[in-house]
């Protein structure tokens, strides 16, 4: 079991996924975002390289409207 | 003569505007092109896990091949937060390296906290972001910002969103003076007046979100705004008269007046 804290919600994972499936499964594919893997930034290029392991903090950010 | 050069690009508008605060996206887009903005300020934030799949994303209604983007860090109160807001931009946005760094230090007032401002200045500045950076108005910390290798500067005119207009242009006269970056007003600004001032006193340019977004009609504001930057701007540039109390010095011909002779008697009793 992998547990990970997305945008600070818990999700449960029954095995180890990269950030691809990751994407694909929160239903994020083609959109754009950037995400951030314990505090440090994943460039998409290695979105399928990065194998999440349990306790990771994942950050997942859109653009949005702000002055 | 009347560009914008900021990090060696040219712009021709002196307008900058935020993205926050509008109805809809619709709106939004409305008011950017009508205020004829080249630079568009936007936030960075957590995307909603499992909602809304096909909302539309602010990047496909300005697209960063139309408009300069300029990601801030409104909301972060530490370094930290700063930091990694516009790290996460720059993968966002490709690769961009135009920002603006605010570092607040109090919800109230969202007054900027300059000490934790010029730390997260340097750490990005090192990281090869291009900083344009929200200050207050104190001439000391915009020179040291300006040597820390900010491409502009920000000060406020007032607190933001308050509306309240500049309410110290010597302040911001004397950051002009001193500067060799561009200086832009940003936060305040509540109506076109306020931006005519601004950029008569000599600003480069001016960024404002509040105004426009939450006027009644956005969109005539933004309208507003544009020709209010563009005025001050011609009026800075024309170089104002002298203030000057009783001049004698009337714009018409004092000479071939017709003048009845109680009145010339009256005139030279005057004077």
């Amino acid at each position: 079991m992998v547990q990970l804290s997305i945008n600070g919600q818990p999700q449960q994972f029954e095995s180890p996924i990269n950030i691809t499936q990751l994407v694909d499964h929160l239903s994020l594919q083609g959109k754009r975002i950037a995400i951030e893997r314990n505090g440090e930034i994943v460039p998409r290029s290695r979105f399928s390289e990065e194998i999440l392991v349990n306790g990771d903090q994942i950050e997942i950010v859109v653009a949005v409207g702000g002055g | 003569m009347n560009n914008l050069v900021i990090a060696g690009k040219t712009y021709t508008s002196r307008l900058l505007i935020g993205t926050g605060k509008y109805k809809d996206f619709n709106e939004t887009q409305m008011a950017v092109k009508t205020s004829g903005a080249e630079i568009i300020t936007i936030a960075i934030r957590r995307t909603n896990i499992g909602q809304n799949a096909n909302e539309p994303n602010l990047l496909d209604v300005l697209p960063p091949s139309k408009y300069t983007l300029l990601p801030n860090t409104a909301g972060c109160y530490t370094v930290d937060d700063a930091v990694r807001t516009l790290r996460l931009a720059r993968e966002l946005l490709n690769g961009h390296s135009l920002v603006k760094l605010e570092v607040l230090g109090d919800p109230k007032t969202l007054y900027p906290n300059v000490m934790e401002t010029i730390k997260a200045a340097k750490i990005l500045i090192k990281e090869g972001f291009q900083v344009m950076v929200y200050t207050s108005d104190d001439p000391i910390v915009a020179k040291q910002l300006e040597e820390l290798g900010c491409v502009a500067v920000m000060p406020l005119a007032s607190l933001i969103g308050s509306g309240m207009g500049i309410l110290n242009p010597w302040n911001l006269q004397i950051i002009i003076e001193n500067a060799n970056i561009p200086v832009l007003v940003d936060a305040g600004v509540g109506t076109a007046s306020d931006a005519t001032i601004a950029m008569e006193l000599g600003c480069d340019g001016v960024l404002m979100n509040t105004a426009i977004a939450t006027s009644s009609n956005p969109v005539l504001m933004a309208s507003a705004m544009r020709k209010a930057v563009e005025s001050g701007r011609e009026a800075y540039l024309a170089g104002r008269m002298a203030k000057k109390l009783y001049s004698a010095n009337p714009s018409s011909p004092v000479n071939g007046v017709i003048t009845s002779t109680e009145a010339l008697t009256k005139k030279s009793a005057n004077s």
